[in-house]
C-alpha cells in the first residue's frame, strides 16, 4: 500500500519542531509499524536526508522503549499493543498517518519522535523497591506463602513496561497509572508492607515534582495501556496514600 | 602450558566455592568507599552486579544505551528461571542441575563454574522473592514450577510468560535503591566505545553520550562488561535491535580473549520470517513445547495443498501428520533440548516439508493439549458427557491461563488464532553461548576487567538449557562477581582515584573520535543496514544451523570483503555531536563485521559437532544414533580462546583443556 | 497531613469529598422540590423548615457555600495546571477513542453549571436573603399573612418560558457533568472495582434521573400555573 506520513521533526531539545509530510510506497500489510518506519528511513538515507529518529529496541512489545502518538493515539489505533507490535494491516492504502512524539511537559522531546522519560526513573528511585540486601542467606522463598490471588494481582500490576502511553494519552498528562501500578505491586505483597508508608508518599511526591498533571479519571490511560494495566491501581494508590497519612 | 589459567580452586567440586569464599581477601567498608567500579550493561547480570556492588559500598557507575536500565533485553526472556530448589520433590538437587547443565551443554563447559552456578541457583529465588518479584504460585500460596526442554524435573520458576521482565525489574528496583542512596550513578543513553588500560589493568572506559554525542571519559578501579550476546551478527535474531557486541569486541581488541564464538543457540520456537523487510524475529517461549506438539505433514501432496491454501492443517488426520520429534526421540519427545529441536525442524524443512510460503515453518499444535485439559476440567467440575465444544472451551481456558500472552502476541503478529489453528514456528538465532573468555573469578585475560552474563562464555558449554540464561545472569551479578571482584579490589585500596587525563585516556579517546569522524565524513552510497543485512545473510547461510568447511572458508572470505566494502562505501547521515542513530549502528555493525569473521574461523577450527555447533562432516554414520551430531572428545574437549592480533582472521587460538572429574563424558541421547 | 491536601492525590480526595457533599445536597434539593408537584403544602412546610432551622442555615449552608466555591476554584485551578502539563499540543488527538466526551469536558459542563448557579442565585437565593436577613421577615408568609410564600414564588418563576429553557439546558449540562463525576468521585476516593461496577450503574441512573426530575418540575409548573 501507499501512504502519506505526517511526522514531527525536531532537531534537538532546544529547537522548535514542525510536522513534515513524507510518502512511502509498497508497504506490506504484514509489516510492523516500525518496519514501515525503517523503509522510510532507508529511503531518506538513500536520498541524503536525515532519517527520522525514534526509540525502539526489543520490537516484541516488552521493553517499553518505543513510543509514538499515531493518528491521535498512543501506540496507534490497535489495543493491547506497543507501536512495534502494531501492524500495517490496521491501515488502508492511501491513508494519511499522523505521527507525533509522546507529549508532556515531563517528557521533553530530545529529537524527532524521541522523548526523555527519565521522570519515570526518578519516580522509581524515590521508592520503587524493597530494601533487601543480597546476602545469599535471605529466608527461603517458600517460608512466606502468598495467596495466588494476591500474587496474580501483583503480577498484573507489575507487567507495566514503563512506556509512558498513559501519560501521552491522558488529557492532563498524568502519570498516575504508572505510579499506581508500581505502588500496587508492592502494596499487594507482604514483602512490601514494611516500607509501604514511605514508598507511596515519596513516589507521589516525586511524581508531583516532575510536573505531571492531575488525574481526572477519564480512563484513557487504561484503554491505551499496551499491557492493560487497570485503573483499579490508581484507586489503590489513592487508598495507600490516604492510609499513609492517618 | 597454555597461557590460560582458569584459576579453579583446588579441592572437591562441592567444596570449591565455599572454600574459595572463605579464603579470599576482603575490602574493609571504609576502603570500599574509595573504590570505583564501572558496569557496562544493565540487564540481569549488569543490573544485579551494580546493585550488589553498591550495597557493599563501592561507588558504581552503570552504562546502558537504552533510556533506562529497565529496558535491557533480559526483559524479553519469557519462560522462566531454573533453580535447584526441589520444591516439587521430583528428585532435583544441586548435583542434578549441575549434571543437566553440563550434559545439555554437550560437555563443553567448565565443571567448577557450572557447579557453582547450580549451587547459588536456590539463593536467586530467595533473593528475588524478597525483592517482591511476583512469581507464579499455586493455590496453597507456594511457588509453582514448570518443566523445560532437556531435563526430567520441574525446576523452572516463572512469572506468567514474562519472567525476564519481572526479574529485571527486580534487579532494577535493587538498583533504584542504590541510586537513591547515591551509590550508583546511572549513565543512560550512553554507549561504551572502548576500554582504557593503564599499566596492563583496566582503568576506565570511553563512552559516548547518545543524546549529545559528547565523548566522555570515566575511570574506575575495575570494569565489568555485562553487555549481552552477539546474536545480532545474524541481523535477524530474537535479540533487541540495539543489542550489540561492541563492548565485548572492543575489550577483545584490547587483550581479552574471545572464547567459542561459534557456539550459537538457534531457538526452535520462533515466529517464521514473513518477508525481506523483516527487522527482527520474535521468540515464542520454549514453555510452549510443554503442551504443544510439533509436526509437519507426512505426505508431500498435503504440504503443497497447505502452501497453496487448498487445505488447512486442521484438515489433516492424525495418520497424515508426522510428529517428527516424538518419532525420532521417544524418550524426550517435544521436550528435547533446543539445538536438537532446531536441527530436526531444519531437517524436515530442507527435505521440503515446510508448511508456509517460504518453506521454512513447522506446526506447533495445541489441539491435543486443549482436549486433554478440557477432559481434565470436565472431570474436576463433575460435568458428565461433556460435549466436544464444552471440552474445547474448558481446555482453551487452561491454555489461555498458561500461555495467554504468548498466544495474543502470536495472533497480533501473524493474524491467525492459535487456539483454532496450529501455530507456525521456525528456529531463529536466540542466544550466544560463546563470549569473552573468563576465569573462575569471571575476570578476562585483562587484569581488572570482568565479564558476566551472556557476554562471557562460561557456563553453558556448546548449548544452553532453557531457563538457564536468567539463572546465570543473576548468579554472576548477585552471588559470584561481588565476591571475586572483592578479592581483586582488596589490592587496590592504596591506588587512589584514577585520573582521566592520562596519556592512555587521551589515546583511547582519540581512537574513538577518529572512528566516529571517519563514519560521519565517509559519504558512501549504502546504509549501515544494507551491510548488516548482507552480513546476516552470510552468517545464516554459512554459519547457521549446520556448517561445513567449504562454507565456513567462503564465509571468512566474504565477510572480509564485505568489511572492506563497508569502510569504503558506508553512508552515515548526520553529525557526530548530535543524537545520531545511524552513527551508533555504524559502530556496532563495524564490530559485527569483525566478529563474524572470527566466528567462522572458530567454527572452521572446531571439526566436531557439539551442542549448537553442527558440522556436517561430523555425524554418526550408523547405529541407533545414525544422522545425529557426533562429538569428538578426544580432540576437541577444550575451550577455544582467541587472541586478537590486528585482524580477526589472524587471531591466535589458545586452548583451555576441559577436565571432567565428576561427570563421565557420554553421547547425548534423547532417544 | 498538611502535605496530603497539597499532593495531587490529596486534591483528588478533596474534589471527591466536595463532590459527594454537592451530590447529597442535590438529592435533598430534588426531594423537596418534587413535593411541589404533589403537594404545595408539604413543599411549603419543608421549605420553611429548611429556610429557618438554625442547623441548616448556620451550619450546612456555610459548608455548602464553601463546598461549591472549593469545587469550582479547585476545578479551575487543576484544569489550568493540567493544561500546563502539556506545553506543545498534539496536532492530531483522538480522545474519543479512549474516553467519554463527558470525562474530557468536565470544565465546560462545570462552567455551564456555574453560569446557571449565578442565575439561580439571582432568582431565588438573593431574594431569599433579602427577605429574611435584610428586611428581617422570617415568617415565610405571603403579604396576606395567611399562607406560605414558597410555592407561590416557585410557580411564579416558571411562568417565563426563557427561564424554563435556560433551566432545561443547564440541567442537561448537570447530567453530563454527573455522568462522569459520580463514578469519578468514587474512583478518586479509592473505591474498589467490585463495587465500582454497581456504582457505575447507580451513578448513571443518578446522573439521568435527578436532572430529568428538575427539568420535569420546571416544565410542570410552567404549564400548570
Amino acid at each position: 500500500m501507499n501512504l502519506t506520513l505526517k511526522i514531527w521533526r525536531q532537531k534537538d531539545a532546544q529547537s522548535k519542531g514542525k510536522m513534515v509530510d513524507y510518502k512511502v510506497t509498497e508497504i506490506s500489510e504484514h509489516m510492523s509499524f516500525l518496519e514501515m518506519m525503517d523503509v522510510l528511513n532507508e529511503q531518506l538515507i538513500n536520498s541524503g536526508e536525515e532519517p527520522v529518529a525514534f526509540d525502539h529496541d526489543c520490537r516484541e512489545g516488552i521493553c517499553g522503549m518505543c513510543s509514538m502518538y499515531i493518528n491521535g493515539e498512543a501506540h496507534g489505533p490497535d489495543r493491547g499493543v506497543t507501536t512495534c507490535q502494531l501492524h500495517m494491516r490496521m491501515f488502508k492504502d492511501g491513508d494519511t498517518i499522523t505521527i507525533e512524539p509522546f507529549r508532556a511537559k515531563a517528557f521533553p522531546v530530545l529529537k524527532d519522535l524521541v522523548v526523555d522519560r527519565g521522570a519515570f526513573d526518578r519516580i522509581q528511585h524515590a521508592g520503587g523497591y524493597i530494601s533487601v540486601n543480597t546476602s545469599g542467606n535471605t529466608q527461603d522463598a517458600n517460608s512466606l506463602p502468598i495467596s495466588k490471588h494476591a500474587a496474580d494481582e501483583a503480577m498484573d500490576a507489575a507487567t507495566c513496561i514503563g512506556c509512558g502511553a498513559c501519560v501521552a494519552s491522558c488529557k492532563n498528562s498524568s502519570a498516575m497509572l504508572f505510579v499506581g501500578a508500581k505502588v500496587s505491586q508492592y502494596a499487594l505483597l507482604p514483602q512490601g508492607q514494611v516500607e509501604a508508608t514511605d514508598r507511596v508518599r515519596n513516589m507521589v511526591a516525586q511524581m508531583d515534582l516532575e510536573g505531571f498533571g492531575n488525574c481526572t479519571n477519564t480512563g484513557a490511560c487504561e484503554v491505551e495501556c499496551p499491557k492493560g494495566i487497570s485503573l483499579e491501581n490508581i484507586a489503590r494508590m489513592n487508598r495507600e496514600l490516604l492510609k499513609s497519612n492517618f | 602450558m597454555s597461557v590460560l589459567d582458569s584459576k579453579v580452586p583446588k579441592g572437591p567440586l562441592k567444596d570449591k566455592w565455599i572454600d574459595y569464599k572463605n579464603h579470599i581477601d576482603l575490602v574493609n567498608p571504609a576502603n570500599k568507599r574509595n573504590i570505583d567500579v564501572i558496569v557496562v550493561g544493565t540487564g540481569l547480570a549488569g543490573g544485579s552486579a551494580a546493585a550488589t556492588l553498591a550495597e557493599l559500598g563501592y561507588n558504581v557507575k552503570t552504562f546502558c544505551y537504552q533510556d533506562s536500565p529497565r529496558r535491557a533485553h533480559s526483559i524479553a526472556a519469557q519462560g522462566g528461571i531454573n533453580a535447584a530448589k526441589n520444591y516439587q520433590g521430583d528428585g532435583d538437587s544441586t548435583y542434578r542441575l549441575f549434571y543437566d547443565t553440563v550434559k545439555g551443554g554437550d560437555y563443553r563447559s567448565r565443571e567448577a563454574n557450572v557447579y557453582r552456578l547450580a549451587e547459588v541457583s536456590a539463593n536467586i529465588i530467595d533473593q528475588c522473592v524478597a525483592q517482591g518479584v511476583p512469581f507464579a504460585r499455586d493455590y496453597g500460596g507456594l511457588l509453582d514450577n514448570r518443566s523445560f526442554g532437556g531435563v526430567l524435573v520441574s525446576r523452572t520458576f516463572y512469572a506468567k510468560g514474562q519472567t525476564g521482565q519481572q526479574l529485571l525489574l527486580g534487579a532494577y528496583s535493587a538498583m533504584n535503591r542504590q541510586i537513591a542512596r547515591g551509590k550508583i550513578t546511572p549513565f543512560n543513553r550512553h554507549e561504551m566505545l572502548d576500554v582504557v588500560k593503564v599499566n596492563g589493568k583496566a582503568r576506565g572506559i570511553i563512552a559516548r553520550n547518545l543524546v549529545t554525542g559528547e565523548i566522555e571519559r570515566h575511570s574506575a578501579h575495575a570494569v565489568v562488561i555485562a553487555s549481552g550476546g552477539y546474536g545480532n551478527v545474524y541481523f535477524l535474531s530474537t535479540n533487541a535491535m540495539g543489542s550489540n557486541a561492541t563492548a565485548a569486541w572492543k575489550i577483545h581488541k584490547k587483550g581479552a580473549f574471545f572464547a567459542n564464538p561459534c557456539y550459537t543457540q538457534i531457538h526452535p520456537t520462533c515466529i517464521p520470517r514473513s518477508g525481506d523487510y523483516q527487522s527482527k524475529l520474535t521468540l515464542m517461549s520454549e514453555s510452549l513445547r510443554n503442551d504443544g506438539r510439533i509436526w509437519v505433514p507426512k505426505n508431500m501432496d498435503d504440504v503443497m495443498a497447505i502452501r497453496e491454501g487448498k487445505k488447512k492443517p486442521t484438515d489433516l488426520s492424525e495418520d497424515e501428520r508426522d510428529y517428527y520429534l516424538e518419532r525420532r526421540y521417544p524418550a524426550f519427545g517435544n521436550l528435547v533440548p533446543r539445538d536438537v529441536a532446531s536441527r530436526a525442524a531444519k531437517e524436515r524443512c530442507d527435505a521440503g516439508y515446510g508448511v508456509n510460503a517460504t518453506g521454512e515453518a513447522v506446526y506447533l499444535d495445541f489441539a491435543s493439549a486443549i482436549e486433554r485439559y478440557g477432559k481434565e476440567q470436565a472431570k474436576i467440575h463433575n460435568i458428565k458427557n461433556a460435549s466436544a465444544a464444552k471440552i474445547y472451551e474448558l481446555g482453551a481456558a487452561i491454555v489461555k491461563a498458561k500461555y495467554g500472552n504468548l498466544f495474543q502476541m502470536y495472533e497480533k503478529i501473524v493474524d491467525q488464532d492459535p487456539y483454532k489453528t496450529p501455530m507456525m514456528i521456525y528456529p531463529a538465532v536466540h542466544y550466544t553461548m560463546g563470549g569473552v573468555w573468563v576465569d573462575y573469578n569471571l575476570m578476562t585475560t585483562v587484569d581488572g576487567l570482568y565479564c558476566i552474563g551472556e557476554a562471557n562464555f562460561s557456563d553453558h558449554g556448546a548449548n544452553r538449557l532453557g531457563a538457564s540464561a536468567l539463572m546465570q545472569g543473576l548468579a554472576d551479578g548477585y552471588f559470584v562477581l561481588p565476591y571475586t571482584i572483592g578479592d581483586y579490589l582488596s589490592h587496590e585500596i592504596r591506588t587512589g582515584k584514577i585520573p582521566t587525563d592520562s596519556p592512555e585516556f587521551d589515546a583511547a579517546e582519540k581512537e574513538v573520535t577518529d572512528k566516529i569522524n571517519f563514519f560521519v565524513n565517509n559519504k558512501g552510497s549504502h546504509s549501515v543496514d544494507y551491510y548488516h543485512k548482507k552480513l546476516g545473510n552470510i552468517m545464516w547461510e554459512k554459519c547457521g544451523m549446520s556448517r561445513n568447511a567449504t562454507g565456513l572458508k567462503e564465509a571468512m572470505v566474504e565477510i572480509k570483503a564485505l568489511r572492506e566494502d563497508f569502510y569504503k562505501n558506508v553512508s552515515v547521515p548526520g553529525k557526530a555531536d548530535e543524537f545520531n542513530n545511524e552513527l551508533e549502528k555504524a559502530g556496532r555493525v563495524a564490530d559485527f563485521l569483525e566478529l563474524g569473521e572470527l566466528f567462522a574461523k572458530d567454527a572452521l577450527a572446531r571439526e566436531e559437532s557439539c551442542g549448537g555447533h553442527f558440522r556436517e562432516e561430523s555425524v554418526e554414520l550408523d547405529g541407533e544414533q545414525k544422522g545425529e551430531a557426533k562429538r569428538n572428545d578426544k580432540e576437541f574437549a577444550f575451550v577455544s580462546a582467541w587472541e586478537y592480533k590486528g585482524e580477526p582472521g589472524e587471531a591466535v587460538l589458545h586452548k583451555e583443556e576441559l577436565e571432567f572429574n565428576e561427570i563421565e563424558l557420554k553421547q547425548r541421547s534423547y532417544k | 497531613m498538611s502535605g496530603f491536601f497539597k499532593s495531587s492525590i490529596g486534591r483528588k480526595y478533596a474534589m471527591a469529598l466536595s463532590a459527594f457533599f454537592l451530590m447529597f445536597f442535590l438529592l435533598q434539593h430534588f426531594a423537596i422540590n418534587i413535593l411541589s408537584v404533589f403537594s404545595p403544602d408539604a413543599f411549603n412546610e419543608a421549605s420553611h423548615f429548611m429556610g429557618t432551622f438554625w442547623a441548616v442555615q448556620y451550619l450546612l449552608q456555610p459548608i455548602l457555600i464553601f463546598g461549591v466555591i472549593y469545587h469550582f476554584v479547585m476545578g479551575f485551578y487543576l484544569e489550568i495546571k493540567n493544561k500546563n502539563a502539556r506545553v506543545v499540543k498534539y496536532a492530531k488527538n483522538n480522545g474519543a477513542a479512549n474516553s467519554s466526551w463527558m470525562s474530557r469536558n468536565m470544565i465546560y459542563s462545570g462552567l455551564a453549571i456555574l453560569a446557571f448557579l449565578v442565575l439561580h442565585f439571582i432568582d431565588f437565593w438573593l431574594p431569599e436573603l433579602n427577605t429574611k436577613y435584610i428586611q428581617g421577615n422570617m415568617s415565610g408568609l405571603l403579604a396576606d399573612g395567611e399562607s406560605f410564600r414558597y410555592y407561590e414564588e416557585l410557580v411564579h418563576k416558571f411562568v417565563n418560558p426563557i427561564r424554563v429553557i435556560a433551566y432545561v439546558i443547564a440541567f442537561v449540562f448537570l447530567s453530563l457533568h454527573l455522568m462522569h463525576g459520580f463514578s469519578s468521585a468514587f474512583q478518586s476516593a479509592g473505591v474498589t472495582s467490585m463495587r465500582k461496577e454497581k456504582l457505575q450503574i447507580f451513578g448513571k441512573a443518578y446522573a439521568i434521573i435527578i436532572p430529568l426530575g428538575f427539568i420535569f418540575i420546571a416544565i410542570y409548573h410552567h404549564f400548570n400555573h
